[in-house]
């Protein structure tokens, strides 16, 4: 059985020019102690999908159709009685079996309170124990983290942390009860490199070391190659292509995921860039059919009319696109 | 491996191709021992506190020549990008366009250098007047510089450079809040080239947009280049990009230039132990090498600028400092064109 399941996902934003379809009737799993990564653009839906799956949805984001499944019990606020019964829910699992590494770590953390508080926060709202006991696991917590002398900067306050600093106690803070999942939302996209590989080693030793699983949302497909098992490729609010990294690195059968590949300069080929045209669909009148329609460069008649349903190439890989539909129908014909 | 990376190094030297030493002329921009400081003392009778953010750097960028400036957040290639537009004045040192000291820029010669010399700025949606549409954002350094006669002319030239730049004439009465990144993007470029500016620095054009969006831009760049013959200082934390549009590299650490050469050279032969750390830090998109790449581990953090460590900037984080690193800087030293400032080569 997966640990997460997400079943036809729908998300709307009600907004002042009307409704956004954010995520469009998304399907996939996670396994126990799998890395996934979640790749797309700005806009694309990654970060809707997993906000709506931990239940922090802006106010005016709601989830249409579909469900979420954590460890078999479904967690989408529709199988509660009431708002509140799932509220007292969600909070048992958030921070606790189910955690979050946020973007940008000096919004995440409050400025006005001490690091070590922030800590013991999260650790004491889910099991009771005593001060002491929860200021002993801070101080374990942040030494795992790679933070020196964690006993003299456990009573310092945010400004007085670095970036990538931070960026360890958030780490810290997500890491604290020992979730099963772990989400991370762009976790190194406001560091450094030399300071995103630190980051990256480290979300990597606490994954092999709590066999949690996690779950990455990015950009940057350099960041999934080095990190995941199963990459989902996300385009105009819809799952593109699933597969492994080498199905999705080597084999892309979408046009967005080679387009994508053409555009990343790798500096042990030297190839040219090849950019995509265009820009994302406008999700408040999302196109009926394929999401990369416009900016494809093999669009057929079809394309625009109809929405391709995603076919399996192997037992991990499945790609929407009506240009391998048609290709296999075609061998079939001959065949 | 030594000798091997020694001959590559010889080889790429002699059939090399820097720009400003083939042209045999003189380069469109020189920086000479510049430095700028900034005093950040609290209070009056606290201790002095200078940041050095750009300290002691020398480099030249030659005509139609893209030249990379690359470092992590603090390093000062933003600051040094600033300095040459004159937004801040250098501390010391010289920075001469055109073999011409542009401090000592006065009245005219002042306004031909502003420009001649533009820059693209990295957040396009801070850089773009939200009042203003995307005409009169276009048409506003024409007017200043008193860039063709009439207002009709100058809206001609607008909508021209729109086509330019990729964008469509009749966006030319919209809004900066109609446009998405990579378009606003667009826009500023073309305002820059309004002016047929001679020389661009780009501080960080592309890292606020997506990765599609990107390779638009950098190819954008390049073709201008390659029609108006316009010089760039390209800054920028992304490596891999910086290579790919780069002629020349230079990389910062804390203030400093440790490491210059041709853009390849220094891609792929990096002499300076910081580029090397800085290199190998890249995540590759390549699982199979991203698997088998081993990766030099980096210490620690960029030290403050405020108190910058004696000897070499880089020796806290240096897996290769013994002693004398400590002692005092290292000088840049020229191995075939491929310069870096380190005792350990």
């Amino acid at each position: 059985m997966a640990l997460l399941d997400v079943k036809n996902l729908s998300v709307d934003f009600e907004t002042d020019q009307g409704t956004v379809h954010a995520v469009r009737d998304i399907t996939f799993s996670v396994g126990e102690s799998e890395a996934v990564g979640i790749v797309g653009e700005s806009g694309s839906g990654k970060s809707v999908t997993m906000y709506s799956v931990m239940g922090l949805l802006a106010a005016n984001g709601t989830i249409t159709d579909g469900s979420v499944t954590f460890k078999g019990t479904e967690i989408t606020e529709k199988a509660f009685l009431n708002h509140r019964a799932y509220e007292a829910c969600m909070e048992k699992i958030r921070g606790n079996e189910m955690s979050m590494i946020f973007q940008d770590p000096m919004t995440f953390l409050n400025p006005v309170v001490k690091i070590g508080k922030q800590i013991t926060e999260v650790i004491k709202n889910h099991e009771k124990i005593s001060d002491a006991e929860a200021k002993k696991r801070a101080v374990e917590l942040m030494a795992q983290v790679g933070i020196p002398s964690p006993e003299k900067r456990l009573n310092q306050y945010p400004h007085e942390f670095s970036g990538g600093m931070r960026q360890r106690i958030i780490i810290a803070i997500a890491l604290a009860n020992h979730p099963k999942l772990i989400i991370a939302d762009e976790p190194t996209t406001a560091l450094d490199v030399t300071i995103q590989a630190q980051v990256l080693d480290l979300i990597k030793e606490m994954k092999e070391k709590l066999q949690s699983s996690v779950i990455m949302i990015t950009h940057d497909l350099g960041v999934v190659a080095s990190l995941c098992d199963k990459i989902i490729i996300m385009y105009g609010g819809k799952i593109v292509e699933t597969g492994t990294d080498r199905e999705i690195f080597y084999e892309a059968k979408h046009p967005y995921t080679r387009g994508l590949l053409q555009c990343v300069h790798n500096p042990e080929k030297k190839e040219k860039l090849t950019p995509i045209a265009g820009s994302p669909p406008d999700l408040l009148k999302p196109p009926v059919g394929c999401p990369f329609v416009d900016r494809c460069p093999e669009a057929m008649k079809v394309c625009k009319l109809y929405m391709p349903e995603a076919a399996a190439y192997s037992e991990t890989h499945q790609c929407a696109c009506w240009l391998e539909e048609v290709k296999r129908r075609k061998g079939e014909n001959h065949g | 491996m030594a000798d091997m990376a020694e001959v590559k190094r010889n080889v790429s030297a002699a059939g090399g191709t820097n720009l400003a030493v083939c042209a045999g002329e003189q380069p469109i921009l020189k920086v000479e021992h510049v430095k700028t400081y900034f005093d950040v003392t609290k209070g009056l009778f606290s201790p002095k506190q200078i940041v050095k953010a750009v300290d002691d750097v020398s480099f030249s960028v030659g005509r139609g020549e893209t030249y990379g400036l690359v470092g992590e957040s603090g390093c000062g290639k933003s600051t040094l990008g600033r300095t040459l537009v004159k937004i801040y004045p250098a501390t010391e040192g010289k920075i001469m366009y055109n073999g011409q000291d542009i401090a000592a820029f006065r009245g005219a010669e002042e306004k031909n250098f502003r420009k001649e010399v533009q820059m693209i700025f990295q957040d396009p949606y801070a850089s773009l007047n939200p009042r203003m549409t995307v005409g009169e954002i276009i048409k506003e350094p024409m007017e200043i510089h008193g860039i063709l006669s009439s207002s009709g002319e100058r809206e001609e030239r607008a909508a021209e450079l729109l086509k330019i730049v990729g964008l469509k004439p009749d966006h030319i009465r919209r809004y900066p809040h109609e446009f998405s990144g990579g378009q606003r993007q667009r826009i500023s470029i073309a305002r820059t080239l309004a002016l047929n500016p001679r020389f661009i620095i780009c501080d960080e054009p592309i890292s606020a947009l997506d990765v599609s969006i990107q390779a638009q831009i950098i190819n954008l760049l390049k073709e201008i280049q390659d029609e108006m013959g316009i010089s760039y200082l390209f800054v920028a934390h992304d490596l891999s990009m910086v290579n790919y549009i780069s002629h020349r590299i230079g990389v910062m650490y804390l203030g400093h230039l440790v490491e210059e050469g041709d853009a390849d050279e220094v891609y792929s032969d990096p002499i300076h132990p910081y580029t090397k750390a800085l290199l190998s830090a890249i995540p590759i998109p390549d699982p199979d090498v991203a698997k088998r790449k081993s990766r030099i581990k980096l210490e620690g953090e960029l030290p403050s600028p405020i108190n910058p460590p004696a000897g070499c900037p880089f020796r806290g984080r240096c897996p290769m400092a013994t002693e004398d690193c400590g002692r005092e800087r290292p000088e840049m030293k020229d191995y075939n064109g491929h310069k870096a400032a380190c005792f350990c080569v």
